[in-house]
């Protein structure tokens, strides 16, 4: 509509005038032309590390002969779905990344919630601060080290906890926790949560701080307890929020943290059964077992379905709350 | 929250005290089993408190000393030039985006936060990587796939220029005859140092941490190796001989149990140090993430 006008006002113009309107946008293009020669160098980028791999997918369809390369390689159909689901790597690899989400989702929100409104009720200004500058300690560290750590737990021979915890609770016998996946969901669990705690729960006391003080003031007026204080307004509050981060990690369901499955549990085999998620399937079939097919395939389905749930989580939190979306 | 009850704040300050404690201890036990005696560890395991201290394993990694003083060199230049590169296609990036001016300004938009939602995944970027521009083992293996630019990064800084940096100001300098380039230079970035520097801190430790590009790219130019990946080699190789003296029975253990300790904790030392100096930056760059802008 706009443009309309501006055509109609143009074409209104007297003859003189219109050399200098011309002249203006050219004036224009050279004014952007600065801009746009800036966005070169980052444009590039983005197509040959997300634009390429994303045109790249097709090779689940092809079977891949490196000599004629990636786009020259025959087309096999759906021969690689087929034989991806011939046996059940995959769909443990699928399930297993779907339950540790959801459970990673549900604990690591609470978690983080409840530390967050400790955070804020804390009276030990010492405290409080000090905690916030550690907690984010286990974040900081890279996932090699996580590894190093569970590992000085874990070690059959002489870890921390076949030495110094069990005896305690009366097992002399030694676990073999590298080799016994039954204990594994509950081991990555709790290696998340202690990543991640500090970081998840430093968002959510962001949220907290600013809520304004007088409500609570009132309520306690009103003869509120902490916990009725939690329960009534700081909640209520956070609701936005919570709903926002739960909706963005739902959004996420298909990927998992690579270092996370792939590190920490050493490359057990004898682990895979509840280890396994999909990126480390897809990664050790391409780079373990050179079997590129069902990698790709797997892959595939990853990328597709995985951007229907990240593109309907950013839909609903659009919905609910505009600023938190990503578009 | 306000509370004047003493068992509410006795509940609340053990919780805090006792996630403290949780948040720590792992290092504690890192950082003691690296002075604790080879045969001690051997004989009684890991133990939160210093028992038959020793030297040994630091003495042990003087001596090989070139070895992870490379690895440590190659993190060093591999972050260096990540780092440098990161922040110039973030910044060039960011800031046409942040102009409303700008024609095409939504489309451009589109074409970053596309990334965000949809990608190609490991195969397809290995593939194109490998077959098309063959990083494989070279340093640019390690720095440009995946890392060098992160569409996240842009959105941050492009929201920091439109809010913090007026048009009238940018009207004036280009009134004053300046031409883009001047005005990024020499009014916009000395204007943005907190967004710069936090910014710049996220990669470094994006860049510091990363491992996954040495184990997809590398597979012979190990010298390559940044720490990670030369951590992540020498776990490899202790859990594979414990397994294999575990299938044999052999009450023996593998060696230098406290040496891996110590270079753990090398690796870890200049982190824990430079920390407290970077906290606030740190946290404020986790509180722009999530709230965008």
């Amino acid at each position: 509509m706009r443009e309309l006008t501006q055509l109609s006002t143009e074409n209104q113009v007297p003859a003189a005038d219109k050399a200098r309107v011309g002249k203006k946008k050219g004036r224009d293009i050279g004014r952007f032309l600065p801009l746009y020669l800036m966005l070169v160098p980052g444009a590039v980028y983005l197509i040959i590390n997300n634009y390429l791999p994303m045109a790249g997918l097709v090779i689940a369809f092809k079977k891949i002969d490196y000599s004629l390369g990636i786009f020259q390689s025959p087309w096999v159909g759906l021969d690689n779905f087929k034989y991806l689901f011939s046996n059940n790597d995959a769909l443990n690899a699928i399930r297993n990344t779907i339950l540790y989400n959801l459970a990673f989702i549900f604990l690591g929100n609470l978690l983080a919630i409840t530390v967050a409104i400790a955070l804020d009720l804390a009276s030990n200004k010492v405290l409080k601060n000090f905690s916030q500058v550690v907690f984010l300690i286990p974040f900081l560290l890279s996932t090699v080290i996580v590894s190093y750590i569970v590992f000085a737990f874990l070690s059959p021979s002489n870890g921390f906890v076949n030495n110094s915890i069990l005896p305690v609770f009366g097992i002399e016998k030694a676990i073999k926790w590298y080799n016994e996946a039954r204990y594994w969901p509950f081991i990555l669990t709790l290696v998340f949560l202690w990543m991640s705690f500090g970081y998840s729960s430093i968002i959510y006391y962001s949220s907290v701080i600013s809520i304004d003080k007088s409500y609570y003031e009132a309520a306690v007026m009103d003869g509120a307890s902490a916990w009725q204080q939690i329960v009534y307004i700081t909640l209520p509050i956070l609701k936005p929020t919570i709903i926002t981060l739960v909706l963005l990690a739902v959004g996420r369901i298909c990927y998992s943290d690579f270092g996370l499955f792939y590190l920490i549990p050493q490359h057990s085999g004898l682990l895979y059964s509840t280890t396994q998620t999909i990126d480390t399937f897809v990664y050790r079939a391409l780079l373990e077992l050179n079997d590129v097919g069902r990698s790709a395939a797997a892959g595939f389905l990853q990328s597709l379905v995985g951007f229907v749930f990240v593109f309907g989580a950013n839909w609903l939190v659009k919905r609910l709350d505009r600023d938190s979306a990503l578009l | 929250m306000i509370t004047s009850s003493k068992s509410v704040s006795f509940l609340v300050t053990s919780f805090l005290v006792l996630l403290v404690v949780v948040s720590v201890i792992p290092f504690w036990l890192l950082f003691v089993s690296s002075f604790t005696s080879e045969s001690y560890l051997i004989h009684n395991g890991y133990s939160l408190f210093p028992q038959q201290f020793s030297l040994a394993a630091y003495e042990y990694l003087w001596g090989v000393a070139d070895s992870i003083g490379r690895a440590y060199l190659m993190s060093v230049i591999i972050a260096a030039i990540g780092v440098s590169a990161n922040l110039v296609l973030t910044i060039l990036f960011a800031y046409p985006l942040s102009r409303k001016d700008l024609p095409g300004r939504d489309a451009i938009s589109f074409f970053l936060f596309f990334t965000m939602l949809f990608n190609g995944g490991l195969v397809p970027t290995y593939l194109v990587y490998t077959n098309f521009f063959h990083v494989k083992d070279t340093l640019a293996g390690m720095i440009v796939p995946n890392l060098m630019m992160n569409a996240f990064f842009v959105i941050v800084m492009r929201s920091y220029f439109t809010s913090n940096i007026l048009d009238e100001v940018l009207e004036a300098a280009r009134i004053d005859g300046a031409n883009e380039v001047q005005i990024l230079t020499l009014i916009v970035l000395p204007l943005s140092k907190p967004i710069i520097s936090t910014i710049g801190l996220m990669a470094l430790l994006v860049y510091w941490n990363n491992w996954t590009n040495g184990i997809y790219f590398l597979t012979t130019r190990t010298d390559l190796y940044g720490i990670q990946n030369y951590l992540n080699a020498v776990i490899n190789k202790a859990s594979f001989l414990q397994s294999q003296m575990a299938t044999m029975m052999s009450p023996m253990d593998i060696p230098n149990v406290s040496v891996r300790m110590a270079i753990a904790v090398i690796a870890v030392l200049p982190l824990l140090i430079a920390y407290p100096f970077f906290q606030r930056s740190f946290v404020k760059g986790i509180t722009l993430g999530s709230v965008k802008g």
